[in-house]
């Protein structure tokens, strides 16, 4: 059979079982586009690369699956960079596709060049520029192999107009990619860990988002409780140990509650599980955990002893490694040790003022969660909301929180939603924004009309980058610059623009039917409502500081 | 100054890294970004096709210093990166160079 470059990456990616993909066709990409025309592979036209990279990840995030998304050279390439970067900190497969110029015109600066090899190669796990169309064979299946195995990641194929339009013959097709045979552990270590664990007076449970990336949420839950662990997550571990489960601790550092870090402090042991000690996590790494042994147990060997020492580092899948501990680890009940932490929450609890008023920044959070069962996906942009709604909402499934954690991008939330959606049609998704971060991606709106996803985009409206007013105000002397919007952008008419139905919390006189009514409907839905710039996300530790020197809360 | 001498006046003794990676154009760019990225002294490298043509060897002449077990680590993570061998400063591959580089 023949194929052309392009007809044979559309008919590898359909042998993948890619059935939706999103994208912003260009002149480099075109033989590409001509050849998915003819393709049962739904795409999704986003209004901005960014987009369809976001897009993409909602779809990765919320199946554990890589996740396609396509853009033309030069400028469409350097759009994706962000999402690409975000999948990359966050660990998220994905598979990205762009066009480039034809071969005998790289390196002469020509219409829409630009150096998509170097510029990918710091944000991925692997990328490729596909000199030969035979290349192709080799490298479709590889991506995919890559993207998925061990530490997921982004990958990245740059493929010139040429050898998209070349001309193959083939007999049969490459099987498809999938990811390797997980490696091989070491049962001493475990073992060693065990002892550990078994000995320690006051452990505490680290759980990040290895935990979810490997499935591992039961097995984690099962540790936990016959070890009696005081278990903390990072803001990627969210929705592994529910919310309200008697162990959860909820979030750990800069934003976590105060009896969280204080509980850390006092720690003998810590079991970190899929995380990966990040800075926001931590705050100062010599201060973190003082007392405390370290088990660290990781896929990706690289960060075993790269921030903290590991006292037992094992390199391996966390759930075949938690499979593995459970039978060596002693049923206890660490009764003085959860006597300390039930004394901790009890004298220093996580604040959430006005928690009954859904016009305020956690009483809204609250009521959305209110209105939905575990079923719904949540995903946030990045700022103070972001950190209200990893405080207030009750997760308590893996894959059901989706937020940018390692690059933080504001304007992850809504595409990544609408990606979410389109990859689990039956599921309600809301995104929780702010008003600084809906306008980065804005132009999605559009697509989320088009495409009918059911998202419910949460918009908290303080007419500010609130999380910089706040640092402004709490570290610079309250010399606020740079930092509020003069002039209010009407939210509603711009939905309304686009297509899609908004509704107004401010202006109406039951704010909880109207939330109701909005979320239970299905179809795109943009809810807004007005809090206060003053509000601010506590406690918090100042960046470069120990975790606890919280200042608030 | 000599190879197997210390950076000069630094205090920090070298290491060697051997490196047998796919023979590509690119694989330079991810192994010379990884040691940029983290500003990590990279005083020398060398890199030739070895005889099967589909790989290359690259020697690295890298400062002994506390970051690179991780840096290794990190290597050894890159996709056409097959193998990665610490060699100390007395290696001999940039001794004979070193007539090269004189004055």
């Amino acid at each position: 059979m023949q194929y052309s470059g392009a007809q044979l990456i559309v008919r590898l990616l359909e042998q993948q079982g890619i059935t939706t993909v999103a994208g912003i066709p260009g002149g480099a990409a075109l033989p590409l586009y001509d050849a998915l025309s003819q393709s049962t592979i739904h795409h999704v036209l986003a209004r901005h690369e960014q987009g369809a990279g976001f897009i993409a990840q909602g779809m990765a995030r919320a199946t554990g699956r890589a996740a396609v998304c396509i853009a033309s050279s030069g400028p469409g390439a350097t759009n994706l960079v962000t999402a690409i970067a975000d999948a990359k900190l966050d660990s998220i497969p994905l598979v990205c596709i762009t066009g480039q110029v034809p071969l005998s015109m790289i390196g002469t600066d020509a219409f829409q060049e630009v150096d998509t090899y170097g510029l990918s190669i710091p944000i991925t796990k692997h990328n490729w520029l596909v000199r030969d169309v035979r290349e192709l064979l080799t490298v479709i299946p590889e991506a995919f192999r890559i993207a998925e195995s061990g530490r997921p990641g982004p990958v990245w194929i740059d493929v010139p107009k040429d050898v998209q339009n070349a001309v193959i013959d083939l007999a049969e097709l490459p099987a498809p990619g999938k990811a390797d045979s997980l490696p091989e552990l070491d049962h001493a270590a475990i073992a060693r860990a065990a002892e550990m664990i078994n000995r320690a007076e006051r452990p505490v449970l680290y759980l990040g988002g290895g935990v979810v990336a490997s499935d591992a949420a039961a097995q984690a839950i099962m540790f936990a409780e016959q070890a009696s662990l005081p278990t903390t997550m990072t803001l990627m571990g969210l929705g592994t140990l529910p919310t309200d489960h008697p162990l959860s601790l909820g979030m750990l550092g800069m934003h976590g509650a105060r009896f969280t870090n204080y509980i850390l402090n006092e720690a003998d042991l810590l079991i970190v599980v899929g995380a990966r000690f990040d800075d926001r996590a931590i705050g100062k790494a010599e201060k973190f955990c003082p007392d405390a042994g370290i088990i660290h147990i990781d896929i990706d060997e690289s960060e075993l002893d790269k921030i903290k020492k590991a006292h037992v580092g094992i390199c391996g899948d966390v759930k075949q490694v938690l499979e593995l501990l459970l039978p060596q680890v002693q049923v206890k009940l660490r009764e003085t040790w959860l006597a300390r932490m039930a004394e901790l929450k009890e004298a220093h609890p996580l604040q959430m003022p006005d928690l009954d008023d859904p016009r305020s920044h956690y009483g809204l959070v609250r009521a959305v969660a209110d209105q939905l069962d575990d079923e719904a996906t949540i995903t946030t942009d990045v700022g103070q909301h972001q950190m209200w709604v990893a405080q207030a909402y009750p997760l308590r499934r893996p894959r059901q929180w989706l937020t940018s954690g390692g690059l933080g991008t504001m304007g992850f939330g809504m595409p990544a939603a609408i990606g979410a959606a389109l990859a689990e049609r039956e599921r309600t998704v809301v995104c929780f924004s702010g008003d600084g971060s809906i306008m980065m991606n804005i132009q999605e709106l559009a697509t989320a009309a088009e495409e009918g996803a059911n998202i419910k985009i949460v918009l908290m409206d303080n007419q500010a980058l609130g999380m910089v007013y706040q640092q402004q105000g709490m570290f610079y002397n309250e010399r606020f610059h740079a930092v509020s919007y003069r002039r209010p952008t009407d939210f509603v008419a711009l939905a309304k623009a686009c297509g899609i139905r908004a509704v107004d919390l401010d202006t109406t006189d039951d704010p909880r039917a109207l939330l109701a009514d909005a979320l239970q409907t299905p179809g795109p839905c943009l809810i807004h409502c007005s809090i206060d710039v003053q509000q601010r996300v506590y406690p918090m530790v100042p960046p470069g500081a120990a975790n606890t020197e919280m200042i608030g809360g | 100054m000599n190879a197997r001498e210390g950076f000069a006046g630094t205090g920090f003794q070298k290491a060697v890294l051997e490196l047998t990676v796919n023979n590509h154009p690119g694989v330079m760019s991810h192994v010379a970004g990884l040691f940029a990225r983290r500003a990590f002294n990279v005083e020398g490298i060398l890199c030739m096709p070895m005889e099967d043509g589909q790989h290359s060897r690259i020697w690295l002449m890298v400062r002994e210093d506390t970051r690179l077990a991780q840096m290794v680590k990190q290597v050894e993570k890159l996709e056409d990166v097959l193998e990665v061998s610490r060699h100390g400063a007395d290696h001999k591959v940039f001794e004979r160079l070193e007539s090269f580089f004189g004055q």
